[in-house]
């Protein structure tokens, strides 16, 4: 007995990571009810964006702890749907990768609809989950890759196509690059994450990336993979490969990832760049403007998404707004980039807990 | 005499009531095809009108540009291409299973094996697929890059600017896999109901087993084992989750198998999320549409083969 307990231990010694305790990336928990948390109670709907999947799923599990007896469900069926399902007034509120359009797309206005579904009074954008888009690889060898949006640009439309290029050495001084093809992954079903990305590009690298921001891929090179999972594992399985993905598919299977400019992808310089957003909504719409070239110390490539919730006059608003106001918490938020996700820079946190408290 | 008014009395009334249900339900499945085609084609009619690219030969596929860009000649390959290469290998293989399990091994031994194999065609095609990108793709990619370089001078083989897994060999390889079950089967059951008198007869004259499979087995299910390699090539062109997940997708259209590409049916699949507008569907219902028109076609030369082959054994 004693012997067994011995070798175990000796075991531990020696796979120190096998030992430890098995911690999920999934855990972003909160002990203490945040101020202004009053659990209500009852039954709340969501619907929309899969980009916001993981962390609502994660805020869910810590609000219905905190408040036992509530339930909280969302349905992550896409943007559209979900917009859709809100508009309709299936759901309390919707989870969307872009807030409503304010112009009329096949004959309809979304925002207008909204406002009609909430009595007349306007749906606000409440701009929430923030998840910066990782360009991840896999190169043996290369445990740290520093790339400007340019070369970013010029390798993900297939002018750059070895890793050993001029263009990447002088981004990565004293790293070896090897002289092997570049692989590309990208999202072969139209995605949130590759319209942001796309974005990202044309605005941050003066003409280097030829094509109009997208939901579907327009690049010229490389192969398409189905969903995050696809192109994450993509790069997982193929050597000398690059995709772009959200952080949290990254996070999950421990994939490299790249610094762009020098800058490192954190919560925190995630956080960073969205300082240099701009609110361009009024009266509670809080519908942001991203700024592509943030500056010094900040991670440009960060998509918004929004919670798109009634002003007044929608259903269930006292526990919509209380679990809201969890959400914005800034103990809450805290924790949020182990999940893969960017925490609410303090100003905008302020304007979005505002917004909040006026849901009635 | 007296009795026959009778049998006539009776037999008529079964006769009415079979030959009724026998005509409402083939006139009911003729009606289900009927509809669904004119669903394909209402639904296609308006985005075919307002197709700016060729749909015969274009190999792009925008749904999204105004007016829509697309064709349906990269579809229609890599579909025709994944089934032939997957077909070549399965039927082979199944014959030689079928008829294994019929001449060679009998008793306990062909009833495992015949389990095994049906034990196949239970998995779902999206255990085919995630296991045919993560774990079979990888540990093929060895011989595939040897047959890239032997025969890369032809263009079928060439470079496809592929680098994972994700190509038209792995899909073709998994997808022989997942159509081996059907083809073994029905091909077994045929080679099985061989006469016993003609083998008999055949091991009399001091054939050996090979002639024997060769004489008297191989000619007399040639039909049979037709049909089944058609049920299989059916199931391939049609087959959508498995393709889906192993297929990379590729901006430039290339013949070669060791290219990406998508089929008629995981091109649909992948983008059915995305149908925010009936008019958006309509382009893909339109690939839809060729599908469906390929399947019955491979369908009718399948009926006309497995008749000749009939009338010459």
């Amino acid at each position: 007995m004693s012997l067994r307990i011995l070798a175990a231990a000796g075991a531990c010694a020696l796979l120190a990571s096998a030992c430890a305790p098995t911690s999920s990336p999934q855990s972003a928990s909160v002990a203490t009810r945040p101020a202004g948390v009053n659990c209500p109670g009852g039954t709340l709907k969501g619907e929309g964006a899969s980009s916001q999947k993981i962390f609502l799923e994660e805020m869910v599990q810590a609000y219905t702890r905190i408040c036992p007896g509530t339930a909280v469900e969302y349905t992550s069926s896409g943007s559209g749907a979900g917009v859709k399902a809100f508009i309709g007034g299936a759901v309390d509120w919707a989870g969307s990768d872009s807030p409503l359009r304010t112009k009329a797309k096949d004959g309809v206005v979304e925002a207008d609809q909204a406002a009609k579904r909430c009595g007349g009074n306007p749906a606000v954008n409440l701009p929430m989950v923030f998840g910066p888009i990782a360009i991840a690889y896999n190169v043996d060898g290369v445990d740290q890759l520093n790339l400007s949006p340019s070369v970013i640009a010029r390798i993900f439309d297939g002018q750059i196509t070895t890793w050993n290029a001029p263009e990447i050495a002088a981004d990565n001084p004293g790293i070896t690059l090897p002289a092997a093809d570049i692989g590309i992954f990208y999202r072969a079903d139209e995605s949130g994450t590759t319209e942001n990305f796309t974005e990202y590009l044309a605005e941050a690298t003066d003409g280097a990336w030829p094509h109009e921001p997208a939901k579907a891929w327009a690049g010229s090179a490389g192969e398409g993979k189905e969903k995050s999972a696809g192109v994450a594992e993509g790069v997982l399985t193929t050597r000398n490969s690059i995709a772009y993905m959200e952080w949290g598919a990254a996070l999950e299977r421990g994939l490299k990832v790249a610094a762009i400019d020098g800058v490192t992808l954190s919560g925190t310089t995630a956080s960073a760049a969205l300082e240099a957003a701009e609110v361009t909504g009024s009266d509670g719409d809080l519908r942001l403007k991203l700024d592509y070239t943030p500056g010094d110390g900040a991670y440009p490539a960060v998509m918004a998404t929004y919670e798109i919730v009634c002003s007044t006059g929608g259903t269930n608003p006292d526990l919509l707004r209380d679990f809201l106001t969890f959400v914005a918490a800034d103990q809450t938020q805290a924790g949020v980039s182990t999940l893969g996700y960017a925490p609410l820079p303090p100003a905008l946190r302020d304007q979005v807990a505002e917004s909040i408290a006026a849901v009635r | 005499m007296s009795n026959q008014p009778e049998i006539q009395s009776t037999s008529r009334v079964g006769d009415v009531l079979f030959g009724g249900a026998a005509k409402i339900a083939s006139g009911g499945i003729v009606l289900i095809v009927l509809i669904i085609g004119i669903f394909l084609l209402s639904n296609a009619w308006q985005p075919l009108l307002d197709n700016s690219a060729n749909f015969f030969t274009s190999t792009e596929f925008r749904a999204s540009t105004k007016p829509p860009r697309f064709g349906v000649a990269a579809l229609l390959w890599t579909t025709l291409l994944t089934s032939a290469v997957a077909l070549a290998i399965a039927v082979p293989v199944a014959i030689g299973l079928a008829l294994l399990l019929t001449q060679y091994v009998t008793g306990r031994v062909a009833s495992a094996i015949a389990f095994v194999i049906d034990l196949l065609a239970a998995v779902p095609s999206v255990i085919f697929g995630l296991w045919g990108i993560k774990i079979f793709g990888p540990a093929i990619q060895p011989s595939a890059h040897l047959i890239e370089n032997l025969l890369g001078w032809i263009p079928l083989f060439g470079d496809g600017q592929v680098a994972s897994p994700g190509t038209v060999f792995t899909a073709s390889l998994v997808l022989a896999i997942m159509i081996l079950p059907i083809i073994t089967a029905l091909t077994r059951d045929v080679f099985a109901q061989t006469p016993r008198e003609t083998i008999e007869g055949a091991l009399a004259l001091g054939a050996t087993r090979w002639e024997v499979t060769r004489l008297a087995v191989l000619p007399y299910g040639r039909s049979g084992a037709i049909a089944a390699a058609m049920l299989g090539l059916g199931r391939a062109l049609g087959e959508t989750i498995a393709v889906m997940l192993i297929l990379s997708k590729v901006a430039r259209f290339d013949v070669s198998v060791f290219s990406g590409g998508e089929t008629f049916a995981s091109i649909i699949a992948r983008n059915a999320p995305e149908f925010d507008t009936p008019y958006k569907a309509g382009v893909y219902i339109s690939a839809g549409l060729v599908l469906f028109v390929l399947t019955f076609a491979v369908n009718a030369l399948a009926r006309v083969v497995a008749e000749r082959g009939k009338a010459k054994s």
